[in-house]
């Protein structure tokens, strides 16, 4: 006989300690410490870092330990977290023009001042599954100096000749919009749409940027600069009155040149893309900057006709917390709606088989 | 490291005094979307941020917090919202629907009828009704603005050209106030006449997608419908097997694997009202397995 | 219904750019209830640009569009606000696009198609409203129990006509058309042309007719006005200016036409 079962909640506290131990697993294996991720795992602390929108490595490594590696739920503890932080207010717009570069490379020129600096790069390595990396060896030590030689913007430079837009300045009572304090509405500015796609899923940004390139919304990218290294952070608090350093954060920047366009009173100018993210991020940053240049369809006067041009399917659909949230709440209990269909296709049913039984032989409808 | 503090029911009071101004809008406007700055919260959107941010922002220390999913108080995603805002509120939680005064739900209008003193708080995952016939945020904001309805009509129209009749079940839209065209959340249809000159505050939060919506206390409700086919109040035809309840809204659960079908009440607490005082729960095979 | 003399539409001078294109410039004329003119002119005369205008689907540099509504008043259509105008757009206006598909909605049948229009003005009636739309298909010679097929499996001649319907259920006073014939088979633009030429005399509608077909604006149009690189070259009855065009763009135009 059926009884009203209980136990809800006995059954989501077995399922967390279950969790817990299939976490640490196997008991005779050394534990992973913070430490070792946030050196050894950099990439991805990075890639948390971008997308759960907060720069603090040691607790997107955290993020990662709790999230047994499961990127976007180690993504989701971070953006949890970072909603329960006060604000102090906004920074001073970080200048990538003093970065203290690591890598920084063009794709426009064959050389330029301060040369092309390859830096730490996956770029030519021979995919080759390497077994010693298995073995607790020590890797031969290597570091470069930050370059200390002048590395002006490629942006810059073709901005001397006049032969790139510039980006608008804003004016002085300009606020910027942020995402995370009000709502997105559409059509969107472009600062808005870029912090959209700053902590937009890398994977969802990769396929669109790839797809401009496919033909849908081709926009003949050249990777005018992309660089990597470290710039200050700074705040001027109303109290003061000037601005005061907060510390250094690790930055990649891709600017990409796509194609010119001019009008019979503007002459012709290549137009930008822009990508930044925390840490190293090129495919993020490289991504970005390709869905920003078609997402500036609209006030570039272009015809509107790919996904990636498309404000709101992409705007809407390129955070990873909502579109797991929302996938993944299939798993919850339906019942009850599924008890109301259940309900209208029987009905339906029985009056098919009623008029069926009164007209064995009829036709089935053109 | 930086360790977090929590505040009272977890939001902060800036965060809960900028919802309750939506709230507010909210109710001014009955039926209408406001929009609002749905924060990142610890469980995952669309498992009821919306509901518990609107819960957090109206609750207080001498509140009584119930919470239901699919009817029930003790399904998993009920459990753990519960546990939630005794973790971070301290509020007394009750399975009484009478007893509580901040109700929130997930598909499910309580069988017992509510109070003026008690607040409603829906789960929505999808606050606009016309979404799945226009996909554009900006058409439907001008459509709701100009009071263009003709294309909710039009999706009612083609349900009865196609199966005879309007092939709504949940989330049956309805007409708040004589002006606003809302979806109440995916609640059976069955549940839509409570919502109707209801004396509780009905709030509805949806928080991936940012709106939060309201009905005041006392408000007309209409469902959608034609002339000649008027809403229909759908439910099974049978009894609970538990309490023989002949009006309430049934569960089927499925007894064998040779068509065995049992029907409960989905409302566990207003079956085990019935009942009389709380049967005790045999050890079930399996047991802690929800 | 009572005649009124005052005319239904009046442009005056009215001007559109694009950049340094000029699409439109200096445009005006009256429109008589019951009376159809045909814009003829081949592309890039400014006739679609002029259309637009019209139904305020484009804002003019200059100049303005004034309509009488339905109680007797005429106003500036630029002073209507937007809910104003989309009423009117779907209870007094029709407008036939080239492509029926633009005016139509595809995933929908055809009844709901037909039907709409009387929904958004508060028709609640399944029955009554799916009757209306029974018997204007039959007047677009479009077979009843094809209603509640979606015009995606129509042919083109039939999407077409869906759409006409779909424009004249509120019985609007004035359609504006863009090319209603173009694009379709010469057999099938035959048909479509006798049936707006009867449904336009039946219910004494007023249109504005673009088209760059000389044999569409003889059929169908008391009026006709020759346009040409946004300029208005000739204007006056439709036979008279087919029969005896004065300016040497008419008669350029005129001379084309294969005769049959």
């Amino acid at each position: 006989m059926y009884v009203a079962a209980k136990g809800g909640e006995r059954a989501i506290e077995n399922a967390h300690r279950l969790l817990a131990d299939a976490r640490r697993g196997d008991r005779s294996i050394p534990e992973l410490s913070l430490a070792q991720i946030e050196q050894q795992l950099t990439l991805a602390v990075d890639r948390v870092m971008n997308e759960g929108s907060l720069y603090d490595r040691e607790l997107a490594a955290l993020a990662i330990k709790q999230a047994r590696g499961d990127l976007i739920e180690a993504i989701f503890l971070l953006r949890a977290f970072r909603t329960t932080l006060p604000r102090f207010g906004a920074s001073e717009p970080i200048d990538t023009s003093v970065m203290a570069v690591r890598r920084r490379i063009s794709a426009a020129f064959k050389d330029l001042p301060g040369g092309q600096v390859l830096g730490p790069t996956f770029d030519y390595t021979h995919r080759l599954l390497e077994p010693d990396l298995n073995a607790s060896g020590d890797a031969v030590p290597a570091s470069a100096d930050a370059s200390l030689e002048a590395m002006p913007r490629v942006t810059d430079l073709l901005a001397r000749d006049d032969l790139i837009e510039q980006s608008p300045t804003a004016g002085p009572d300009e606020q910027v919009g942020d995402l995370t304090q009000d709502p997105l509405n559409f059509p969107a500015d472009r600062d808005l749409r870029l912090q959209n796609l700053a902590r937009g899923d890398e994977g969802f940004l990769l396929a669109l940027g790839y797809s401009t390139q496919r033909g849908y919304g081709r926009n003949h990218p050249f990777a005018g600069e992309i660089r990597l290294g470290e710039v200050g952070v700074e705040f001027a608090p109303e109290e003061i009155g000037f601005a005061v350093p907060l510390g250094r954060i690790a930055v990649t920047e891709c600017q990409m040149i796509n194609q010119f366009r001019g009008s019979p009173s503007q002459p012709p100018r290549f137009t930008r893309g822009y990508g930044l993210g925390f840490g190293h991020c090129e495919r993020k940053a490289m991504s970005m900057a390709l869905v920003d240049r078609a997402l500036r369809a609209r006030e570039l006067d272009e015809e509107i006709k790919a996904p990636a041009q498309d404000e709101e399917f992409v705007l809407s659909h390129s955070d990873n917390i909502q579109a797991t949230g929302f996938v993944e709440h299939l798993k919850l209990p339906h019942h009850v709606d599924f008890q109301a269909e259940l309900g209208l296709i029987r009905r339906l049913r029985t009056e098919f088989d009623q008029t069926a039984s009164k007209h064995p032989l009829q036709e089935a409808a053109e | 490291m930086n360790a977090p503090a929590y505040n009272f029911a977890y939001l902060d009071e800036q965060t809960k005094r900028m919802i309750r101004r939506a709230i507010l809008k909210a109710v001014a406007i009955p039926g209408y979307q406001v929009p609002f700055a749905s924060r990142e919260m610890p469980m995952p959107y669309g498992w009821g941020t919306g509901g518990v941010q609107v819960t957090a922002s109206v609750l207080g220390p001498n509140d009584v917090l119930k919470v239901i999913d699919q009817g029930a108080d003790d399904t998993t995603n009920a459990v753990s919202i519960r546990k939630f805002f005794q973790k971070t509120a301290g509020v007394r939680t009750t399975t009484d629907t009478r007893e509580a005064t901040v109700i929130q739900t997930r598909h499910r209008i309580p069988e017992t009828p509510l109070a003026e003193h008690q607040i409603l708080v829906f789960q929505v995952p999808i606050p606009e009704p016309l979404r799945f016939l226009e996909p554009r945020e900006t058409e439907t904001r001008r459509m709701h603005a100009l009071a263009e309805y003709g294309l909710m009509h039009v999706k009612l129209y083609e349900d009865i050209a196609h199966h005879g009749q309007i092939a709504t079940t949940y989330a049956y839209p309805v007409k708040v106030d004589g002006r606003y065209v809302m979806d109440p959340s995916p609640t059976p249809k069955f549940d839509n006449p409570k919502m109707d000159d209801c004396p509780a505050l009905q709030l509805f939060g949806a928080g991936r997608e940012k709106r939060i919506y309201a009905i005041p206390p006392y408000t007309q409700v209409v469902s959608l419908d034609f002339e000649d086919h008027p809403f229909e109040r759908y439910r099974r035809d049978d009894t609970c097997a538990l309490c023989g309840s002949t009006d309430s809204f049934l569960d089927e659960i499925v007894t064998d694997d040779s068509g065995g079908r049992m029907f409960v009440c989905s409302d566990t607490a207003y079956c085990e009202g019935r009942r009389g005082s709380d049967m005790p729960a045999a050890p079930a095979p399996g047991e802690g397995k929800s | 219904m009572s005649e009124d003399e005052r005319p239904l539409l009046i442009a005056e001078a009215l001007k559109k750019a694009f950049g340094r294109q000029i699409a439109c410039r200096d445009i005006s004329f009256s429109l008589h209830e019951g009376e159809v003119m045909a814009v003829v002119g081949e592309s890039g005369s400014g006739k679609s640009t002029l259309l637009r205008l019209l139904s305020m689907q484009t804002k003019p540099d200059a100049g303005c569009v004034r309509y009488r509504m339905r109680d007797g008043v005429t106003r500036d259509l630029a002073a209507l606000g937007e809910a104003e105008l989309r009423f009117l757009a779907r209870t007094d206006w029709g407008f036939v696009h080239q492509d029926p598909a633009l005016g139509l909605r595809m995933a929908v049948s055809a009844g709901a198609n037909v039907g709409e229009r009387l929904m958004a003005v508060g028709w609640r009636h399944y029955g009554k409203i799916r009757q209306a739309a029974t018997d204007w298909l039959e007047r677009v010679e479009i077979e009843a129990a094809r209603i509640d097929d979606r015009p995606d499996i129509y042919s083109g001649g039939m999407r077409q006509r869906l759409q006409i319907a779909r424009n004249l259920v509120t019985q609007p006073r004035l359609v504006l058309m863009d090319e209603p014939t173009s694009g379709l088979d010469v057999s099938v633009q035959a048909r479509l042309l006798d049936l707006l030429r009867k449904l336009v005399a039946a219910l004494k509608l007023s249109a504005v007719i673009v088209t760059h077909d000389l044999a569409v604006a003889r059929l169908l149009s008391h009026r006709i006005m020759v346009m040409k690189a946004g300029e208005v070259i000739e204007t006056g009855l439709t036979d008279q200016v087919l029969d005896d065009p004065h300016e040497p763009y008419t008669q350029l135009l005129v001379a084309s036409i294969l005769q049959p």
